[in-house]
């Protein structure tokens, strides 16, 4: 087989949930303070997935104090703990970047069942 | 280039770089050459396209033909010592963290302009400027010439460049495989040679 595909192939996370833009998520992350590593959990919404096999990433929007925070993070990186999908959204398209221009109601995602 | 997560988590760009199997063909010492080196060869190549005189030369070492010969100057006597004719080097010769100089011939550009050859500066592409991407003065009139140097539109790339101070962050003997950060001069597949870094970081 392709040799970088193989290398690529061998540190890709086959334990994480299906989840795409839309999709409401805690995302545990690791953090390392000092030398001490504790769990720290950002939950927002996902509004895109972006590239593909080892390199692809994900960006979660909340709104923490009255501010929209955004934050990217390599979906194979072992610094994430683990990811839960706590809903589903239905939206229609895959970049979800109309929820920057909108706040409260306005940017609600209607649940998928 | 690819990308690797490194034990702490963090993502390293990386190119893979297939390192051999290489074997000594020949060993250049002051007493015979009048100066020290090792002659590498790396690749297969028919014995049917080697003529006479390097076949002579490949039989003498005890090795099969190679397709591409290169020297590396070696400082160090007592790695002279260590290396035999016809031995073969692999990539646990270093190690992760160590840092290297990495030589390749760039990518061809064709005929390229100024701006992209020598990063000069565009014009205003609009409101009736007539002055885009093209070269500007060419110097003072009072020399009566253009002097040499002078950086103009021409042919870009295809040169023997060096990137040094390179880490080396895997390598994997048993493939033969070098994981070096960053990227490296050439197209993929090319030929590249690989040495100790001749500024040392620690």
């Amino acid at each position: 087989m392709d040799i970088i595909r193989s290398i690529e192939e061998a540190q890709m996370r086959t334990d994480l949930p299906e989840f795409g833009p839309g999709d409401t998520l805690k995302v545990h992350v690791k953090v390392v303070e000092g030398d001490r590593e504790r769990i720290q959990v950002f939950e927002g919404v996902c509004i895109k997935r972006d590239g593909g096999g080892l390199t692809e990433t994900f960006t979660v929007r909340k709104i923490s104090q009255g501010v929209g925070v955004e934050r990217t993070f390599p979906v194979h990186s072992p610094r994430i703990d683990r990811i839960e999908v706590v809903r589903k959204g239905r939206v229609r398209r895959a970049r979800l970047f109309y929820l920057r221009d909108r706040i409260g109601k306005a940017a609600r995602i209607k649940e998928r069942r | 280039m690819t990308q690797i997560f490194d034990d702490s988590g963090n993502l390293v760009p990386v190119t893979v770089v297939e390192v051999g199997p290489c074997r000594v063909v020949q060993k250049k010492t002051v007493e015979t050459d009048g100066y020290e080196a090792v002659q590498v060869g790396i690749g297969r190549q028919k014995e049917s396209r080697v003529n006479k005189p390097l076949k002579g030369h490949y039989a003498k070492a005890g090795v099969e033909p190679h397709r591409y010969l290169r020297e590396i100057r070696v400082e160090d006597s007592e790695v002279m010592k260590a290396l035999e004719v016809g031995q073969e080097l692999r990539a646990d010769l270093f190690q992760p963290g160590e840092y290297v100089d990495v030589t390749g011939i760039t990518k061809g550009k064709g005929f390229a302009g100024v701006i992209k050859r020598w990063n000069f500066r565009r014009g205003p592409m609009s409101h009736g400027s007539m002055y885009h991407r093209r070269v500007g003065s060419l110097g003072a009139t009072d020399p009566q010439r253009v002097f040499k140097g002078r950086k103009l539109p021409g042919r870009m790339g295809g040169d023997r460049r060096t990137v040094q101070g390179l880490r080396v962050v895997k390598v994997d003997a048993e493939r033969n495989l070098l994981l070096i950060r960053g990227s490296v001069p050439g197209a993929k597949g090319s030929l590249l040679e690989i040495r100790e870094t001749v500024k040392k970081k620690a």
